[in-house]
């Protein structure tokens, strides 16, 4: 199973290291956005600043539909599809492969739109280094990222291929997707205000348990994608 | 379309029918209970009305997600893989979505009268707000362009990892935000009179019996849409040769 896994996902990251699709247009498309929440909430008044855990979240979700609709283009075109099924492999590893290669692409975007959160919304210079210590925060920050990767790229994987050569699948995707992740984006972004204090009274704990909700939903939903992903191969 | 008016027509059996006529009447003494007969209560008044109605959609709604997904499980499940777990599912979930849809209605409405606004971002609302949504989406995925096992198993699939969201959701929300108010407010009122229990015994008795009734006749209606999905071509065909306008069965094979 791992092996297929490691297949699969190599597979899909050199394709990525090919075509540079998420490289070129993705993160663009993600900077783009955290441009326009600067213009949407006045960048003078600390708003972007207090709210920035919540709009790199929302960011990184944006962006992650995006990443699966293409991960999965991508086996559509030639028929992808066929070829998966025709390999022979593991179904479950085709799953793992998937959700691997997605969330080391999320992974990448969101260091990315961390450092353009830091730059453009001036949320690094907050002065939560004084009693905390900086890797105390950054342990919280990259378990919170970590894991709410995983459940993003688990639940992303699964309805990718859900979706995946429906003529509606753009507009099924995001409407599936979203609403499904929506522990994510509130464990994650609390998690995220814990850290870096934007909240009133957060205090560095606090964020831990956050984390425990989203191993939660991780684990759930990997267990899931390894059982149900056979049922939504086979068919044609 | 008119091809379905060859084989049964309409939902309805002797059964149902009765079925029918006994919910209307239980809708109506509801109605009387609830608007009439009951008392207005001391702190909410008249708003407490609502609740005969969002209480029970409540449980409804809640009763039909859980028969949902277990269609949905017995259908990915091979050895109980069967056509009717797939229409079940379906059924069941489309009437918890307007089940939900009643008790998000009716709880807004009490909330304008007793919170002052129609929306506030309490646990409760919230995560019924993202399960109506969840089930929205999962009803898209019904109504898919694709052959009918495709679209059963996907289904499926979604009805499961619908299911699975729901506690995960309500357990986000209700940290993020606080113990919901609302939730204990019969408990607050241990000496809420009797003819409010039995106004809110009859909401339940109502809902259970919309529920069955809607079930029945939903499902059957399913079934029909199957059938008809299945041969509306060879229907369609039959029609038009019906009209003269095409040969016989034998010329038209060319």
């Amino acid at each position: 199973m791992f092996r297929d896994a490691a297949l699969i996902a190599g597979k899909d990251l050199r394709i990525e290291f090919r075509s540079r699709v998420t490289v070129n247009q993705v993160v663009p498309f993600a900077l783009v956005v955290l441009v326009l929440f600067a213009f949407a909430l006045d960048p003078d008044r600390g708003t972007l600043r207090v709210a920035t855990p919540g709009l790199f979240w929302i960011a990184v979700l944006f962006t992650a539909v995006l990443a699966v609709q293409r991960s999965f283009n991508i086996e559509v075109a030639d028929a992808g599809r066929d070829g998966l099924r025709l390999s022979g492999l593991d179904p479950a590893g085709i799953f793992l492969g998937k959700a691997g290669a997605l969330a080391l692409q999320l992974l990448a975007l969101e260091a990315t739109l961390g450092v353009g959160v830091a730059i453009l919304y001036g949320t690094a210079s907050d002065p939560k280094a004084e009693t905390a210590g900086v890797f105390a925060v950054s342990a919280l920050l990259v378990s919170t990222a970590l894991l709410a990767t995983i459940g993003l790229a688990a639940t992303g994987a699964l309805y990718g291929a859900l979706a995946a050569g429906l003529r509606v699948r753009d507009t099924l995707l995001p409407l599936l997707f979203l609403p499904t992740v929506s522990p994510v984006m509130i464990g994650a972004t609390r998690a995220f205000e814990s850290a870096l204090r934007s909240g009133p009274g957060n205090q560095l704990h606090e964020g831990w348990p956050w984390v425990g909700l989203l191993a939660g939903f991780a684990g759930l939903y990997v267990a899931l994608g390894l059982l149900a992903f056979g049922a939504l191969l086979e068919e044609a | 379309m008119k091809p379905m008016a060859r084989g049964r027509v309409g939902t309805g059996t002797p059964a149902t029918r009765v079925l029918g006529v006994v919910t209307l009447a239980a809708i109506a003494v509801l109605g009387l209970f609830a608007l009439v007969l009951s008392p207005a209560d001391e702190l909410q008044g008249d708003s407490v009305r609502l609740l005969y109605v969002h209480v029970p959609a409540a449980s409804l709604a809640y009763l039909s997600f859980a028969m949902s997904a277990m269609a949905s499980a017995l259908y990915l499940w091979p050895r109980t893989r069967r056509p009717g777990w797939d229409r079940l599912a379906g059924v069941t979930a489309e009437i918890g979505v307007l089940f939900t849809g009643i008790v998000l209605i009716t709880g807004m409405l009490w909330g304008k009268v007793s919170w002052g606004a129609y929306w506030t971002w309490d646990a409760r609302l919230t995560s019924t707000a993202l399960l109506f949504v969840l089930y929205v989406g999962y009803l898209a995925v019904r109504r898919m362009p694709a052959a009918v096992d495709v679209r059963a198993k996907r289904s499926a699939v979604v009805g499961l990892v619908a299911i699975i969201d729901v506690p995960i959701v309500h357990w986000a929300v209700d940290w993020w935000q606080g113990q919901h108010p609302q939730s204990t407010i019969l408990h607050l009122h241990p000496k809420i009179s009797g003819l409010m229990a039995f106004s809110l015994f009859l909401g339940f008795v109502a809902g259970l019996l919309s529920f069955a009734w809607l079930l029945m006749h939903r499902y059957r209606l399913a079934v029909m849409e199957d059938a008809l999905e299945a041969q509306w071509l060879d229907l369609a065909i039959e029609d038009r040769q019906r009209e003269g306008t095409v040969p016989a069965a034998g010329a038209a094979a060319r």
